[in-house]
């Protein structure tokens, strides 16, 4: 399975994805076992593809890898093994110059924007910092006109340059931290739940800024969220993963609609609906116990030890289904999964 | 309100003194019958925390806490810091947002759950730890016998917060306060807390209080939902009428800016700006300058009155919308 080319590609185009990423596999050292070296299985085999100008997805809980594949994109982890391509470009084997240009080219909005920017430096410093690192605006004047209108792009007035941190509330820090992942242009940018620690009201401003950022500027995203119903809305493509594996990846709405893996399913019947009628009509996939240990993962499918439609067969390899067109799943069970009235207690 | 409920009347929290003065609680009034859910709901900074826990009598001593918190026929604003301490964790429990800070590091999960069981109940230490090992069993801890002598680093996520409930369950209390409990949760496990907790209320009629930013996290699980902003209630119904027909600009600002599940909307109806400084609060309604209707003079400069607009609903705007 690992060979054939992943559906994250969609079809109809005929370039290049911006990003293709292939066969990651990502390994940290555990806890020694006596001589025995122990390993965390923290990404395993993974692999997609996101086209320019749009939005990948990627859904997961906590442990499930999502992260760190973040991370491997900006180079903040080395995997242990696989490919990780930008426009061709081999990212992880590249070295000096070349290396800092397409660390230039990926940026990244972090989560929690009262840990993730510095307290001592002003907003404008902050947003200036990646201008001076990559020299991507010649002269002192000519990068503060350039902050100036990168906080403007991002809704903030221009007087927020010299305010503090601490000065800003919750969304104005995380505006200054997306201005900041677009000051040197870059092609992709990596949002890891950027939203998730935010109010409700202000998490809508930047979703909707997000949006409105990608059709002026064309920019590409991966956004890494726990939140479905915030995929969904941001995503044109999604891919589920569980304790490091790909579990389902697809078009939004197409997933969304016939959602063929049992753990999408359990995601999906697990958020809250507003709608108390609507919530007491529910059926529930309640899922028993954690998830595995990443230590000593489970053989075959590593869902199995939860899932509710697992049978002897699923410790086997995991089969790769093509669901649709641009939709898989890796699943023994999708087309019971996929059965109607499977579906009908579960999609919106 | 029947004896076994909980209500608060009229209760404000002045935080600091003189200009700093902050008013984070204003007037707030609700109450919560057993057997009953209430949902408070509300953004960082609403007060809607604040008010349990100067309910509580949890707030440190600079707080000035006015008005009334009834729990079984007594008010617990007038008890002294003895009395309050017979009736928090006994009669009055609560499960808070994180569960690696509120539980103890260096104790153990059974002496943390024994420990109530033993001051309230006057326990021998021996039946606590028979009780605490049913309680990880009822809250759905597998191998609760090992569970016992864990301590908070070796469990989930998941499982620490079943341990607080387990804690908070302890006692059999009237009435349970769960303030954002299942926020630092995974999806699929705050299903599987959500679940617990209706279980348990089904078997013990219990009272809850689930406080929530979350307006859907609510809204299967509460009968009644009340709505904070700037200290106030601005708006208060049945879970169902709240969803169906809200009517303050702000419910239905909530409501628009979250993302659903099944409903791609091309835009997501954010609401622009920040909430209101407690220290310096407006003339007027306090949703006025984020408010996309401001449909009245008045609304600048008076504050609406917290008034009844249908059926157990009430509202506190001068533009009641329900074109919904």
């Amino acid at each position: 399975m690992s060979s054939e080319p992943d559906p994250g590609t969609a079809r109809d185009t005929p370039s290049v994805p911006l990003l293709d990423v292939r066969n990651l596999r990502v390994r940290f050292p555990g806890p020694r076992e006596g001589r025995r070296l122990s390993w965390v299985h923290a990404v395993e085999d993974v692999s997609f593809a996101i086209d320019r100008g749009r939005t990948l997805g990627l859904v997961g809980e906590s442990g499930s890898g999502k992260s760190t594949v973040g991370n491997v994109l900006t180079r903040l982890v080395t995997p242990t093994s696989g490919t990780v391509r930008l426009d061709g470009q081999d990212v992880l084997a590249a070295r000096g110059a070349r290396a800092r240009e397409l660390r230039r080219r990926i940026a990244m909005v972090f989560q929690d924007p009262y840990a993730s920017l510095d307290p001592r430096r002003t907003a404008g410093a902050t947003v200036r910092e990646p201008m001076d690192v990559h020299r991507t605006h010649s002269g002192r004047a000519e990068r503060n006109r350039r902050v100036a209108e990168l906080l403007d792009l991002v809704g903030l007035v221009k007087e927020t340059a010299a305010r503090y941190p601490h000065e800003l509330s919750g969304g104005q820090r995380q505006r200054v931290s997306v201005a900041r992942a677009l000051a040197a242009d870059p092609d992709l940018i990596v949002l890891d739940e950027s939203t998730a620690s935010l109010d409700v009201s202000v998490q809508a401003q930047i979703l909707n800024l997000l949006r409105q950022l990608q059709d002026e500027l064309g920019l590409t995203y991966l956004f890494i969220s726990h939140d479905l119903a915030a995929v969904e809305h941001v995503s044109h493509r999604v891919v589920v993963m569980y304790l490091g594996r790909l579990m389902e990846s697809g078009d939004t709405d197409e997933l969304y609609a016939r959602p063929a893996h049992p753990y999408t399913q359990a995601l999906m019947s697990a958020v809250p609906d507003a709608d108390p009628a609507a919530e007491r009509d529910r059926e529930r996939i309640l899922l028993g116990g954690d998830p595995p240990s990443p230590l000593d993962p489970p053989s075959g499918c590593v869902f199995r030890t939860r899932c509710p439609m697992a049978l002897d067969a699923c410790a086997d390899p995991v089969p790769r289904v093509a669901v649709a067109d641009d939709h898989t799943a890796w699943c023994l069970r999708t087309e019971d999964a996929l059965s109607p009235e499977r579906l009908r207690g579960l999609v919106h | 309100m029947n004896a076994s409920g909980f209500a608060v009347r009229d209760l404000s929290v002045v935080l600091g003194r003189g200009k700093r003065a902050a008013h984070v609680v204003r007037g707030v009034s609700w109450s919560v019958e057993a057997g009953r859910t209430l949902g408070v709901v509300g953004e960082s900074g609403s007060g809607k925390s604040m008010t349990v826990l100067a309910a509580a009598g949890l707030l440190p001593s600079p707080a000035a806490v006015t008005g009334s918190a009834l729990l079984g026929g007594r008010d617990l604003l007038t008890l002294s810091a003895r009395e309050l301490e017979g009736v928090r964790g006994r009669k009055l429990a609560f499960v808070f947002q994180d569960p690696m800070t509120s539980l103890n590091p260096l104790l153990t999960v059974e002496r943390q759950i024994t420990e109530g069981i033993e001051e309230h109940l006057g326990a021998t230490r021996r039946a606590a730890r028979d009780r605490a090992r049913e309680l990880l069993a009822t809250v759905g801890i597998p191998d609760p016998d090992r569970r016992l002598d864990a301590y908070p680093h070796q469990l989930s996520g998941g499982m620490r917060q079943r341990v607080m409930i387990a804690i908070a369950l302890s006692c059999g209390p009237d009435v349970l306060v769960a303030d954002e409990p299942t926020t630092a949760l995974d999806v699929t496990t705050q299903a599987q807390i959500l679940d617990l907790v209706r279980e348990r209320q089904e078997r013990t009629g219990m009272a809850v209080v689930w406080i929530s930013h979350d307006l859907a996290v609510v809204g299967g699980l509460a009968d009644d939902v009340v709505v904070m902003y700037g200290g106030q209630v601005v708006e208060q119904a049945p879970a169902e009428t709240l969803h169906g027909s809200p009517l303050h600009p702000y419910t239905r600002g909530l409501l628009g800016a979250r993302p659903l599940l099944g409903a791609r909307r091309a835009q997501l109806t954010a609401i622009p700006g920040t909430p209101p400084d407690p220290r310096q609060l407006p003339p007027g309604c306090v949703f006025f300058d984020r408010c996309p209707v401001q449909g009245d003079p008045r609304c600048e400069t008076e504050v609406p009155e917290l008034l009844e607009v249908g059926t157990r609903h009430y509202a506190r705007t001068f533009c009641p919308e329900d074109d919904r």
